[in-house]
């Protein structure tokens, strides 16, 4: 969808189209950022509120796999932890949402996007918790991918994306060492425990690589946002990145990492990783990953349940509202 | 071509902007906005929404539609203005350079 | 009498405004604050007596079957902000439990988790509001009321308890349910005095809840004997009725009268919910006997 280059002016385009685009140029190529009130072109702005909202959304969703272990946690200190950090990922969600609508789509619009199937999130939200090392896991992994990906986005030319970026790199440094310390206690714990973090980081590994999207070569989007400045880095860099700190930490963890071509190459400097199945990629992206249908059921079946909570709330504040002019009026 | 924002008509709950005062002595900063369907509810979201770690010590809500912005594109005569006028800086006096407490 | 837990950490200052005026100003600063935390008071030495640590074991059992509860909505909330702002109840209500497990193990040998994990059903202590279902949004609203605003009552008494440890830990969880209980108000209204709908939804939560109101300002034998380290809560009854009679009446609600369920929770005889909601919490770590996490 944004695949044109910088969008050429039409022949048609008014004065004041063709000064904007110029100044909208101009703070590009100075490196500065774009603020809500400036003038945009139309595709920066659909691109911007499409990854705004899919970011958010993710989060959104993300808080699933998660809470369903919030009851299960098997310590209180646990459950204090996992609890806090479900919550900061429904304040992600917001903040990337109020960022997303200065952009001139309301949440609620986002919103049904989402609950009627016509927006994407992250694949690796439709995969199942399916034990309680995958708290760790996910944090270690997912929320580590996520992070890598997220800091350079502090620096994204869109101001408002920017700056919740930033609030959210901050709280999201927490999340990726709480997840460490699940599977380091486990795979210091009982036999059983210690097979419960392999498995877990044996399932998460490649979805976790892959939330990186597809490599360069097949990822249309990605020269576009890097003229625009909003994405800094190719989707591969940031991967072989990630993949050679986790190298690393997984030694610290006495766990293993299920990839057996995973080596440093000194001649480029860089991490060479296996091959990983993009097809199963993008079946997840369409739906027919493991937990599509759930995560999306639960998201309508709250927002219906919710309904009447909302509606309540609009109108008291409309009664209230009343109240108040009728009192002034008297006065 | 449509540049500017739509309205937030179809949000069931107005938006309000954030300003968070994150200790004595300082100006309330900008946070982020959020939607609450009155001013009550939208201190009470931001409490919980931008305040989790110690952030604040005071916070206002402001109705998004009530802020009134200087327009993007009179940018040049808006704000121009100062620029060239060196003298309302400290260090266009240069010959007092050296003097304490000065 | 005990002497009074300290934070074991040293003042946590801020020492990262390393410049003054607003050219520190940020609407991002963290910190984690002074605040007790129940790991100040499992490193206290201090034995409760039996009588006390079951008394504490009380307060602790309450919060932790509604934290437990609460975390139920986590991801289901009406709105996100809602869910952010449930969570942090849940979270606050947690806190009080673990201060209050951690002290009653202390008599015991025992630790928080020994106690939330490895006791059954007929050993835990929690009156039977904290152990009813959510139900919709309205029905956790009217828990939410009734608890909060006795939570309050009662820790703003216990801040003068005898006891030195259930003082501190009821000072810091006043201010948190001094929160809660303003939640839950705000909503009661506009749920009460919101639409048609929602009037009738949060009428029935109340009349769904109100059998177990009475429960909570029982006095017995324990409460006696730990004298002025508690609270005797048909103390608390007064004020209460007259709390909650004003909110109801903003809201346009109407008292429920319906006849008190018998009750019988402090004596470890509880509703049929409590079994599955421990099954739940329970499962994982009990799995794993010994294990740690």
């Amino acid at each position: 969808m944004a695949a044109a280059p910088l969008q050429p002016v039409a022949a048609e385009a008014s004065e004041e189209d063709r000064a904007g685009q110029a100044a909208f140029d101009r703070i590009i190529a100075d490196d500065s950022r774009i603020e809500p009130t400036d003038w945009m072109p139309e595709a920066y702005r659909k691109t911007l509120t499409r990854q705004i909202s899919q970011h958010a959304h993710s989060e959104i969703i993300g808080m699933q796999p998660e809470a369903n272990w919030i009851t299960r946690a098997p310590s209180l200190k646990r459950k204090s932890i996992l609890m806090a950090k479900v919550q900061d990922e429904a304040g992600h969600g917001l903040y990337l949402y109020s960022a997303a609508e200065t952009l001139g789509t309301p949440r609620d619009v986002l919103n049904q996007q989402l609950l009627d199937g016509k927006a994407k999130y992250s694949s690796i939200f439709n995969y199942p918790a399916r034990s309680w090392a995958d708290m760790g896991a996910i944090g270690w992994l997912v929320d580590g991918a996520a992070i890598a990906n997220q800091v350079p986005l502090c620096r994204a030319s869109y101001g408002p994306y920017g700056r919740a970026m930033v609030r959210i790199c901050k709280e999201e440094s927490f999340h990726q060492r709480q997840g460490f310390e699940i599977l380091l206690e486990l795979s210091h714990g009982t036999p059983e425990q210690k097979k419960m973090a392999q498995d877990a980081v044996n399932r998460f590994y490649a979805p976790a690589l892959m939330m990186f999207g597809p490599p360069d070569d097949d990822s249309p989007n990605s020269k576009q946002s890097m003229a625009w400045n909003i994405k800094r880095f190719s989707n591969d860099e940031l991967r072989q990145r990630f993949v050679g700190m986790i190298a690393e930490q997984v030694k610290v963890l006495g766990l293993t990492l299920p990839d057996p071509e995973l080596r440093f190459d000194e001649e480029t400097g860089k991490w060479i990783h296996m091959e990983l199945d993009w097809q199963e990629f993008k079946d997840v992206i369409a739906g027919r990953g493991p937990c599509n249908a759930q995560r999306l059921e639960r998201r309508r079946e709250a927002h219906a349940n919710g309904a009447w909570v909302r509606e309540a709330a609009r109108a008291y504040a409309q009664k209230a509202g009343q109240r108040k002019m009728q009192k002034a009026g008297a006065a | 071509m449509s540049n500017q924002p739509m309205g937030n008509q179809t949000n069931i709950w107005p938006l309000w902007e954030v300003f968070v005062r994150s200790s004595r002595g300082l100006s309330h900063v900008h946070a982020g906005s959020l939607h609450a369907p009155d001013a009550e509810m939208a201190l009470r979201n931001a409490r919980d929404l931008y305040t989790r770690r110690n952030e604040g010590v005071s916070i206002w809500v402001v109705p998004s539609e009530a802020i009134t912005a200087s327009d993007p594109d009179a940018k040049g005569s808006f704000f121009e203005s100062p620029q060239g006028k060196d003298y309302r800086h400290a260090t266009y006096y240069t010959k007092s350079e050296g003097v304490k407490h000065l | 009498m005990n002497a009074a837990p300290t934070p074991s950490h040293p003042a946590r200052t801020d020492h990262s405004l390393d410049s003054f005026g607003d050219a520190a100003a940020s609407a991002t600063r963290v910190t984690p604050g002074n605040a007790l935390r129940p790991e100040d008071i499992a490193i206290q030495t201090e034995r409760p007596s039996d009588d006390v640590a079951q008394y504490a074991l009380r307060l602790g059992d309450d919060s932790l079957v509604l934290a437990q509860r609460l975390g139920e909505w986590i991801s289901r909330g009406p709105e996100i902000e809602e869910d952010i702002a449930l969570g942090n109840i849940a979270l606050d209500l947690l806190g009080h439990a673990r201060s209050f497990l951690t002290y009653a193990g202390h008599a015991w040998g025992k630790s928080e988790d020994d106690l939330a994990y490895w006791r059954d059903e007929e050993e835990f202590r929690s009156a039977w509001i904290f152990e009813q279902p959510n139900g919709d949004f309205g029905v956790t609203i009217a828990r939410q009321l009734v608890v909060a605003v006795y939570q309050c009552l009662l820790y703003a008494r216990l801040v003068g308890s005898a006891d030195s440890t259930i003082a501190a830990i009821s000072a810091k969880a006043l201010k948190e349910v001094d929160y809660h209980r303003d939640h839950a108000i705000q909503w009661t209204l506009r749920l009460g005095d919101g639409t048609d709908e929602s009037h009738r939804r949060m009428q029935a939560a109340l009349e769904l809840m109100w059998p177990y109101v009475d429960e909570l300002f029982d006095d017995d034998e324990l409460v006696e004997r730990v004298g002025e380290a508690g609270v005797r809560p048909s103390t608390l009854r007064a004020e209460f009725d007259a709390e909650i009679a004003a909110v109801l009446d903003e809201a346009t609600l109407t008292l429920p009268a319906v006849p008190r369920a018998r009750g019988g929770g402090r004596r470890g005889e509880h509703t049929e919910h409590l079994g599955y909601l421990l099954a739940e919490m329970q499962v994982l770590a009990r799995k794993h006997p010994g294990a740690t996490w």
